[in-house]
């Protein structure tokens, strides 16, 4: 028998199922030293620097202690020496299904990832643990000129660009879990949008990890040039596991003069994924980038997608929501640094803790001095479903310009009885009201996702809100 | 023997530690009309919420019998499902929901295992109540009762009530704060839902709303307890006289 999907036992995690017969074509030991590195390097043929910025890379992973400010309770668990930092499952990059392995295929079919393909998607990638097992993109898109492609293959063909950029934005040293990336990277997307090109539908990158105790770490770079415009989307499941995997991913974006760039993240690791990503952006003059990032699963997200505004006229966006159970921390934010004047930012961040679940807010509004007329509008909004649920929001402002409009605003609301009181009165039950109130909630930023995205996060919500209640 | 839609048997109402409502007999006919009238803190709003099953407002004693059984051990939604209706005096809000959503999901919630209600059906549901009650039909838009004044929140739970056609529709206070054209507006919208079958608990502290309509009981709640029941005369009675005679008996027996 090819496959054995483990059916879920409980019903709150649909993509829990896992493949437990997939043959590994190359699987490193577990533990992480400069053997490893090398090892990854050479498997995939990559030029001495890119070898060499990876050892250094991996010095400043091994030099950095973990951020003082974090959950060190659950940071501290760890087991860096417990977890496999590269796994193949497939020697092959299919362009059809046809030629993704079976098993692998079937995971896909499951999460649905063909079927968006066809309806509405521009291009996808892939990614099955370490690499990227199925790539594709529309003809007229490629016609157009625009590069999507896995990262390891942007490497190999676009050698000049990846060597300008990469790490341009997120330096190793940035933090300990980018050197880490930046050591043991692998997969992850590469993409390039020509001068005016307005891609007119989303490309989408979906990451997958089967493996148990695996640590994924793609890379992506997205480029657009000027008055160009890209949507972006990525989604992560991984089935459950009762040991911890580690998700370390580190996206860098650049928007040149005048471009747009969306990037939409449905976050849905099972509560065993360590989730600890970083992105960051630099928009150039008039240049436009939007974080709409939704975390709903893992057991510890640190996120805080950042725009860097470097010319005059660019705007940032952050649109994020966060949804903590029991045994997750949400830890999410976002930082907005105004280093060019008349530049505009805008974050929206909006949490729900349940069942004695956490959530961050954590964000930064930087102004450079000298530079007038920014205007930052933050706004934090968290629901409590419960006693036990916390959330916590700690903004910074620093504000070194005169002539700026900074606005900041936070509130803390429970589901309160008279509101679920009203909603079952109309007939609904508990679940359904209490979904009701929970996707309002979320309407901001659900409002801005593909419809197919939207209607399958609404679905999750009830899911959630099930056997929450009593 | 009449059909009666609603049956109070000695109905006693505590919030905490506190009875507010002390022992309330009650019987409401179907096609009927009913007024409940009382000063304020008489324990109008503690009945209307016991009625519709506040997990607050705890019944400690009596009945309460809807179309022939007992409620006390249904949940607020059940009791929605069997017909009761409740129009809120304060009205809470569901942001990020709109009153279109709301309402399809209200009426969905009436038609599970039936065939789904067609948007055109839906649509002419929303379109008719929004005519009659002289709403700007942009408010199916809005997020229910988010942002909406005290006039624009009384008309979407007439609203409420005219989509799902409840078999008891309770007003606590519907007409209170409003101004007289939108009093004459609420008046019709209730009028509306008189009809053989449906039956109305209207809860009002003034006499002003029942020149609008004409209700066929009146009942006078004063500290918990009815102390006058009558035709439509008692109200006017009332008006001209305010509480206090009332009070005053009461004190002295």
């Amino acid at each position: 028998m090819a496959l054995k999907p483990q059916e879920l036992v409980d019903q709150d995690y649909k993509y829990g199922f896992r493949d437990d017969d997939v043959k590994y074509a190359f699987k490193s030991r577990k533990g992480i030293d400069h053997d490893i590195v090398e090892q990854i390097a050479k498997i995939k043929d990559e030029p001495q620097w890119m070898r060499d910025q990876r050892h250094r890379a991996l010095d400043i992973f091994f030099a950095k202690p973990l951020p003082p400010w974090a959950n060190l309770e659950l940071l501290n668990q760890i087991d860096f020496a417990d977890i496999f930092y590269y796994m193949r499952a497939s020697d092959v990059e299919g362009v059809t299904w046809e030629e993704v392995p079976e098993e692998i295929k079937r995971t896909f079919d499951r999460l649905g990832v063909p079927e968006a393909e066809r309806k509405f998607l521009g291009g996808v990638t892939a990614q099955y643990d370490s690499e990227v097992v199925y790539h594709s993109i529309r003809k007229d898109l490629e016609a157009q000129g625009v590069i999507f492609t896995d990262m390891g293959t942007g490497l190999r063909e676009h050698e000049a660009t990846v060597k300008k950029y990469f790490g341009s934005v997120i330096p190793a040293a940035d933090n300990k879990f980018a050197a880490l990336n930046s050591a043991v990277w692998s997969g992850g997307s590469f993409v390039w949008v020509p001068a005016g090109v307005h891609v007119s539908v989303p490309v989408q990158a979906y990451f997958r990890i089967n493996a148990e105790s695996m640590g994924q770490f793609e890379r992506t770079l997205i480029i657009a040039e000027p008055g160009s415009f890209i949507h972006y989307i990525e989604g992560c499941t991984a089935p459950k596991y009762s040991s911890n995997s580690l998700h370390s991913a580190v996206v860098e974006l650049i928007a040149m003069e005048g471009a747009h760039i969306r990037y939409t993240t449905i976050q849905n690791w099972y509560k065993n994924i360590y989730n600890l990503v970083t992105k960051r952006a630099v928009a150039y003059k008039n240049a436009h980038v939007e974080w709409v990032d939704g975390n709903i699963g893992s057991k510890l997200t640190m996120k805080y997608p950042a725009v860097y505004l470097m010319g005059e006229g660019a705007r940032g966006e952050v649109l994020s929501i966060a949804y903590a159970n029991s045994g997750m921390h949400q830890d999410a934010g976002s930082k907005m640094v105004h280093a060019a004047p008349n530049t505009t930012s805008i974050i929206t961040s909006k949490s729900v803790s349940k069942g004695g679940g956490q959530t961050t807010y954590r964000g930064l509004v930087k102004v450079y001095e000298g530079c007038d007329g920014v205007k930052s509008n933050v706004r934090c909004d968290a629901l409590l479903m419960d006693a036990e649920s916390r959330s916590y929001t700690y903004p910074t402002m620093e504000i070194d310009a005169k002539n700026v409009r900074i606005e900041h605003e936070a509130t803390v609301s429970k589901v309160g009885e008279e509101q679920l009181f009203y909603v079952m009165s109309r007939g609904l039950t508990e679940v359904e009201a209490t979904t009701m109130i929970v996707n309002g909630f979320f309407e901001p930023f659900v409002k801005e996702l593909p419809m197919e995205y939207a209607v399958e996060l609404n679905r999750l919500i009830a899911l959630e809100m099930e056997g929450s209640v009593g | 023997m009449a059909d009666v839609i609603l049956e109070l048997r000695d109905v006693h109402v505590s919030v905490g530690d506190t009875e507010i409502i002390r022992g309330i007999d009650m019987m409401i006919e179907r096609g009927t009309v009913h007024a409940l009238m009382g000063p304020n803190g008489s324990g109008k709003s503690t009945l209307s919420l016991a009625l519709m099953g506040h997990p607050k407002y705890v019944v400690t004693k009596g009945d309460i019998i809807f179309q022939g059984r007992s409620i006390l051990d249904m949940a607020p939604d059940a009791r929605s499902l069997a017909g009761m209706f409740l129009c809120f005096q304060y009205p809470s809000a569901v942001p990020g929901v709109s009153v279109a959503n709301f309402l399809r999901n209200c009426l969905m919630a009436r038609r599970k295992g039936e065939a789904p209600l067609t948007p055109a059906v839906f649509k002419k549901l929303l379109d008719d109540g929004c005519a009659r009650l002289k709403m700007d039909p942009t408010t199916l838009r809005r997020y229910v009762n988010d942002g909406f004044s005290g006039g624009e929140k009384k008309r979407l739970e007439m609203l409420q009530a005219l989509v799902l056609q409840p078999t008891l529709s309770i007003l606590d206070e519907t007409d209170s704060g409003l101004d007289i054209d939108a009093l004459r507006v609420i008046a019709e919208g209730i009028e509306a839902q008189r009809s053989p079958e449906r039956s109305v608990l209207l809860i009002t502290h003034y006499q002003r709303i029942l020149n609008f309509v004409k209700p066929d009981v009146v009942h006078v709640l004063i500290k918990g307890k009815i102390i006058k029941e009558g035709g439509p005369e008692l109200a006017h009675e009332l008006e001209a006289g305010g509480y206090d005679p009332l009070i005053k008996e009461l004190v002295e027996v």
